[in-house]
Parts: C-alpha cells; structure tokens; sequence
C-alpha cells in the first residue's frame, strides 16, 4: 500500500482522536443550556466523521468498484431525501422509478466502466430528454415544467455531481498515475475541514451574517476564518497531490468557495421547501444531503479544472468489450 | 427469523422508524390508520416493537390476499394477517367476527376505517366499521396511526414502488365515550390522527 496514503490515515485518525479528546472535555467543563447543545452537536458530529472516515478507508483499501458502488448508495439516499421534501405528485411516480431504478444504476454503471464519453453526457443529454418524455405520457399539464425540472435537478445534483468523485480515481493526472485515491481523499477532507472550520469558526466568533435570510449560522467570521484554516491546512498537504504548494493552496480556495456556495443554494432550496435538514438519518448531521450539500457542486469543478490543468485526457471511448458487443 | 427479515426489508424499503416501546399497555389494541398503499398494513406492523408485533394481525382483504397460494401464503404465515370479506358480505361473514375472534384470542389488529385507499393524501371520512368495533369491545384501546408519504411510496394503480421516506406515527389512544354518536365518534376518532404528541 502506498506509503502517503498510510500517512493521510494517520493524520486524520489523529485530528479525529484530538476532535474526540477535546470534545469529552469541553462537554464535563460547560455549563451553559446553549454552550452544552453547541457542544452535544460537536461530540454527535465527531462520532459521524469516525464512521464516514471508517467507510472511506475501506473505499480506499477495497478499491475503485468498492468506491463506486459507495458513491452509487451516497446517491440513491441524498436523492431519496430530495424527492421525499419535494412533495412530488402522482403524476411523478413512474418519472421517479426510472430516476431511482434504471437512470441511477446505470450512470453509475458507467462509472464503474468507465466508459467517461457517456459518462458525461448520459444525464445531461439522455436523462434529460427521457425524464419530460416519460412524464408528458401521463397527460398531466399542471406544474408539468416545475415538475420535470425538480427531477432534473434531483438527478444532476444527487447523481450526477456527486458521480465525479469515484469519477476521479479514474482521471488520468501528468506523472499521478496510480495515485488518484489520494486525490480523491484530498478533495473530500478540503470540503469537511472547511464545512467544520466555518462551524467552529463561525460558533467561536460569528457575528456579521452573510446570508442572514439563507442561512442564519453563515457569517463572515466564519466563512473567512473557515477559509483561511482549511487554505493552510489543505496547503500543507500538496505533497500527496500533483500539485505543488501554490496551486495546491489555490485548488482548495476553489473548493472551499465552491463548497461555501454549494451550501448556501442547498440551503436556499430546504428553506423554499420549508424544511430546515434534508433528513435525520446521520446523529448530529441531519440527513446525507446535509453532509454532501457542499461536495455537490464542488466535485464537477474540482474534477474539470484538474482535469483541465493537470491531465493527460480522459478517453471518451467505450471499453473495448462494449465495442465488441455493439459489433464496431 | 422470517418475519423479523422483512419487517426489517420493509423499514428499509420504506424509512418507516421502529419503536422501541410498545404505544400502549399490555394486552390486545386496535390499531387504526388512514390508507394509501397496499404497503400500509405492512407498514404498521414492521413499525412495531417485535413483541408486539408477533402478537398482532393486520387485516387484510380476502378478495386481494386469497386469489393465489403464494398471496394467501404470504398474508397468513409472514404477516399472521385475518382477511377479511369485502365484497359479499353476509350475516355468517361479517368481517367484524373475525376481528373480534382475533382480539378474544389476545391479538391485537390493524385495520384501515376509511375502507379504501385514497390516492391524494387526504384522509377520507371513516365508516362505521370502527364504531362496531369499538361498542362491542369497549374497554380495548384504540390507535391512532398517521401514515405519511405512503401515497407517494406507491400511489393506488401504481405498479411501481419508490423509495420515498415514510413515516407511521402513533398517536395517543382514543376509546368510545358513553352517550357518544356513531358520527361523533367516528369524527373524534379521524381527528385523534392529527393529534401529534410534544415528543414527536
């Protein structure tokens, strides 16, 4: 196994261990009603990340299939919780099936394939035109854009953004090759650390709010404290990515940015359906979508730029079986 | 071992929560709840604790549940349902017979008032099945359970299941008052659905 890898683990279960050890503390030393629910949601949070930390070390250790069929499960659930607040109507239902049983399942197919030509262009091309096909069949017109256009936003951002993250253990990186969990690991720990700095940063000393109409417990201090401690931290990792110090630095500005905003339109979208978690599956973390909100529309970019800047070219083509199969 | 498996496939399937407690006292109850779904009585009886629920008996309509073996098979030995007669009914097959030799037997039942599914999520007035039901036992409890989403898990003439979040709420339970009106309390009866606890 690859040396770097072992040493991420270590710093991760060492923050989890520090996170674990000061959270038992603070929570015999507050005596305050608020400071002890801050604190009782920081312990249940920490006990999360050990969880999702254990099932993404497996993802690791078990490999890309393992990943991907992970990722393909993170899906099916945001986009459950998705669909279940958007108070869908009867005539959704069949759109919703194919949505959960066949479009879902088989983007992912693709993934684990990696077929990236279809990949790309499955859900935004094909599932977009088969989703309003599929729903004019029932003859209802009332809210049919509305409608179809909530399905669409299910898909694109519970299936499809969320797909790029397996999406980048395949992506081929100048002189990176066989090295992509660790950039993978890179992007998702960005994304956390700045979720939990703007949270810390954000209790300890927010005061001007961002969006006060959006989201509340946004403020300035946070987000700049948040951004600014993840930068750093994030920064001091580039040696695990191809990245030297000052692009490594600049990718996790973008991620953060993107992860800050993915957040807040996330949040934008619970507080029109009049909800204030998408679920209450995770114990201190709301539902799944709470915690992927701000990978959702990061991943994509992150996955494009890197690409972009970094790679040799993914390879639209379809594995040389599915030639065969089609007889080309 | 079975039936423990698919309640828990069907919680899965479906997001309904377990209770850790059974909603009431020992001894038989009737569990009433509004209709959605073919899934509903299947719902409510993988929601209970597994105490409970190996001592309670869904009711399930004969002319659905009898037409094969295998329905027949699955509605008597996984979920111990009592199927009850809804087309022809006579004297001699009065459905409420068989619920009523099902709680003198220490079973409690799950049953459906409105009689038929709705597919709009509202919840239609309750016929008079549960008034019977509840003069001729007057001292067993009767619960309220609130479905929610089930119209949207599988809407009625919909072949498809999807996997949207359901959720069963027991509510506190209701019994016929005396001098009370077949209307009055029917009507008491659909409004304690709504009745949500502080907790909940």
């Amino acid at each position: 196994m690859d040396q770097e890898m072992i040493y991420l683990g270590s710093i991760v279960i060492g923050i989890l261990v520090v996170a674990s050890i000061i959270g038992a503390i603070l929570a015999r030393s507050v005596k305050s009603e608020s400071a002890r629910n801050t604190v009782a949601n920081l312990n249940a949070r920490t006990r999360s990340w050990w969880g999702m930390a254990a099932v993404f070390s497996a993802a690791v250790v078990l490999g890309p299939l393992f990943t991907t069929i992970l990722f393909g499960c993170l899906s099916f659930l945001a986009m459950r919780e998705f669909i279940t607040l958007n108070r869908t109507e009867r005539s959704d239902h069949e759109v919703l099936f194919w949505a959960f049983f066949v479009i879902t399942p088989l983007h992912y197919f693709l993934v684990g394939i990696g077929w990236y030509g279809l990949f790309t262009i499955f859900i935004p091309v094909y599932a977009f035109a088969f989703i309003p096909f599929r729903r004019v069949l029932t003859g209802e017109t009332k809210n049919f854009l509305a409608s179809t256009a909530r399905i669409q936003w299910a898909l694109l951002v519970c299936v499809y953004a969320v797909s790029h993250m397996p999406m980048i253990l395949r992506l081929p990186l100048q002189g990176y090759e066989g090295e992509n969990a660790k950039l993978l690991f890179f992007f998702v720990l960005t994304v956390q650390l700045s979720d939990v700095m703007q949270y810390v940063w954000g209790k300890t000393c927010g005061k001007r709010k961002v969006a006060p109409q959006v989201s509340p417990s946004k403020t300035w201090e946070g987000l700049l404290g948040g951004i600014g401690t993840t930068v750093a931290i994030s920064t001091c990792l580039w040696w695990v990515t191809p990245f030297n110090p000052w692009q490594a630095a600049l990718m996790a500005l973008l991620i953060c940015l993107a992860g800050f905003f993915g957040g807040l339109v996330m949040s934008a979208i619970k507080r029109d359906l009049g909800a204030k978690d998408w679920g209450s599956s995770i114990a201190g973390h709301g539902g799944f979508m709470d915690r992927i909100d701000s990978l959702c529309f990061a991943a994509p970019l992150f996955f494009h730029i890197c690409g972009f800047y970094f790679g040799t070219g993914m390879d639209p083509r379809p594995p040389e079986w599915v030639l065969q199969l089609l007889g080309k | 071992m079975i039936r423990r498996a698919l309640a828990f496939g069907i919680r899965i399937l479906t997001g309904v929560r377990r209770l850790y407690q059974a909603p009431h006292g020992p001894g038989p109850v009737v569990y009433f709840a509004n209709h959605a779904s073919h899934l509903d009585f299947a719902v409510v009886w993988a929601a209970l604790p597994v105490e409970v629920r190996e001592l309670t008996s869904p009711a399930a309509a004969h002319d659905y549940w009898s037409k094969t073996p295998l329905r027949r098979w699955i509605a008597q030995n996984l979920f111990q349902a009592v199927l009850i007669e809804r087309l022809n009914v006579t004297r001699e097959s009065n459905p409420l017979n068989a619920l009523l030799k099902c709680l003198d037997e220490g079973r409690s039942i799950v049953i459906f008032p409105e009689g038929t599914r709705r597919d709009d999520g509202e919840i239609g007035e309750f016929k008079a099945g549960l008034y019977h039901l509840a003069r001729s036992r007057p001292a067993v409890p009767l619960v309220p359970v609130m479905l929610d989403n089930l119209h949207r898990v599988m809407p009625k003439g919909a072949y498809a299941f999807v996997p949207i979040i359901a959720q069963a709420h027991f509510r506190a339970p209701v019994q016929l008052q005396e001098g009370e009106t077949k209307p009055q309390f029917l009507q008491r009866a659909r409004s304690a659905l709504f009745m949500s606890e502080p907790s909940d």
